[in-house]
């Protein structure tokens, strides 16, 4: 079974298995306030990954021993659909969603102005709907264009994205048959600036292939950075635009 | 009307590469000025400012606010002000002077006030008075909220948006910095200030919105009569 795998390639003609090149990014689709109870809200399309994120806050921390004097805590919950993966997949939260949580917060943390909201906290609810390798990236994505739409202060917007090695060579944004059988994936988050604040890998590769994957996966990022500001600046920009309505912009070149 | 550069931002972007300019809203790195927030860059004066477009109403001294009491302690009334934070307002700081067990005949859990922020201190302890004519419970009319972002918007700039709603509706207002609006009048002008008020919330973002209210109020006002 498994020579059968290595024996596909994963790139033919210079192209992969859904037609990109290695460079190429997945469509994105994002949306704004697309929840209204929410204090901010976004949903993320990359691909066939599908992501809904919302936030509450600043309010009050409950439970109270959470709270912190001088700052607003940040509690980032990833959360897997039961449906969004092909096999069923049991609710509730698992080692692999406690990492993806923690390193989400982490993410994001950086850049936010806790110290303007001391004894507070910002929550941020991610959910991934549909799965297709790369939900943390898509998740921090919709994340902080959500943070940005609930008027919390931040040093800039976080664009997060993956890349990887497949069958030998370097590739932006690895689907899922890439993620499975590839031999490296490595997420990443960054400011505008360019400040990282996020790095995992699981697979290897050599030094070369990570500074090769590094400054794939930081163009990458500056793309999604793009287009989350359209978004948000789309939103408004429309003159008579109702509030809860939808800015829609798809990138894919 | 008046003509103030106004251009949407989103956090991180550059706005100024002098770094005296920095106002509300913004910080600066290595010089240069970037936004804090996602919102409405004014590049005033010598000053950049963010207002948002959205977030929650932080309390500072001297703000006026329309309050809910939510409960009743010893000396104090716990109020919601529509913000992370509790008000506080001690009995001390009602304009007479009131026994502990009779707190309740004054400012029951429900009852609406107006109050100005007396002091906040580092961990966010709000204290609230009523010590002025203007302030005090609510006792008729309506209340309604907005977002707190919105409020510069609906007072307009040295009281023009609101002074105009106050004469042309006939009715009394108070406008609360954390979003809620009292309004006071008769039933048909309080409908109609209502309705102007959350045309302003939804269109603060837009230029020209005073002449467009005038335009609007006008035309509310030919089809009643």
């Amino acid at each position: 079974m498994i020579f059968m795998e290595e024996k596909i390639s994963f790139i033919k003609d210079g192209l992969r298995l859904d037609g990109r090149r290695p460079d190429e990014l997945r469509p994105i689709k994002i949306e704004v306030g697309v929840l209204a109870r929410a204090d901010g809200s976004c949903y993320v399309e990359m691909g066939k990954n599908r992501v809904i994120a919302a936030v509450y806050g600043p309010r009050e921390v409950h439970p109270r021993h959470l709270q912190e004097v001088t700052r607003a805590i940040v509690r980032y919950r990833y959360n897997m659909a039961s449906f969004s993966v092909e096999e069923r997949r049991r609710p509730g939260p698992d080692r692999r969603s406690y990492e993806l949580s923690k390193v989400g917060r982490e993410a994001l943390e950086p850049v936010i102005l806790t110290s303007y909201y001391p004894r507070s906290v910002i929550d941020v609810f991610v959910e991934i709907l549909q799965a297709d390798a790369g939900t943390r990236t898509a998740g921090i994505n919709a994340a902080s264009v959500a943070l940005a739409d609930a008027g919390i202060p931040m040093r800039g917007l976080i664009s997060s994205c993956a890349a990887g090695k497949v069958g030998g060579e370097i590739v932006l944004d690895p689907m899922k048959e890439e993620d499975n059988f590839g031999d490296a994936d490595m997420p990443i988050a960054m400011t505008p600036s360019g400040e990282i604040t996020l790095l995992q890998m699981d697979g290897g590769l050599t030094i070369d292939e990570f500074h090769e994957a590094m400054e794939l996966a930081k163009s990458g990022c500056r793309q999604i950075y793009e287009v989350q500001r359209k978004v948000l600046i789309e939103r408004y920009s429309q003159l008579e635009g109702e509030r809860g309505e939808q800015a829609e912009v798809t990138a894919c070149d | 009307m008046d003509r103030i550069e106004r251009t949407i931002v989103v956090p991180g972007d550059i706005l100024s590469e002098d770094e005296k300019r920095s106002g509300e809203g913004t910080y600066v790195k290595d010089g240069r000025v970037f936004s804090l927030l996602y919102g409405l860059a004014n590049y005033r004066d010598n000053r950049i400012n963010v207002i948002p477009l959205a977030g929650k109403y932080v309390p500072a001294p001297g703000d006026h606010i329309i309050g809910i009491v939510k409960d009743i302690t010893f000396s104090n009334w716990i109020v919601d002000i529509s913000s992370p934070y509790d008000g506080l307002l001690h009995i001390s700081e009602f304009p007479k002077r009131i026994d502990m067990e009779e707190m309740s005949r004054y400012l029951r859990i429900g009852s609406s006030l107006m109050a100005r922020v007396k002091d906040v201190d580092c961990t966010m302890k709000v204290e609230l008075t009523v010590n002025d004519r203007r302030l005090g419970p609510i006792k008729n009319g309506r209340l309604i909220e907005i977002s707190h972002t919105r409020v510069p918007r609906l007072i307009g700039k040295g009281g023009s948006m609101i002074g105009m709603l106050k004469k042309e509706l006939n009715c009394n207002i108070f406008v609360g910095q954390n979003g809620r609006i009292w309004v006071s009048g008769n039933e048909d002008d309080m409908d109609l200030a209502i309705k102007t008020i959350l045309i302003i919330e939804k269109e603060a973002h837009t230029n020209g919105l005073t002449d467009r209210i005038v335009e609007f109020l006008g035309g509310e006002k030919g089809s009643r009569s």
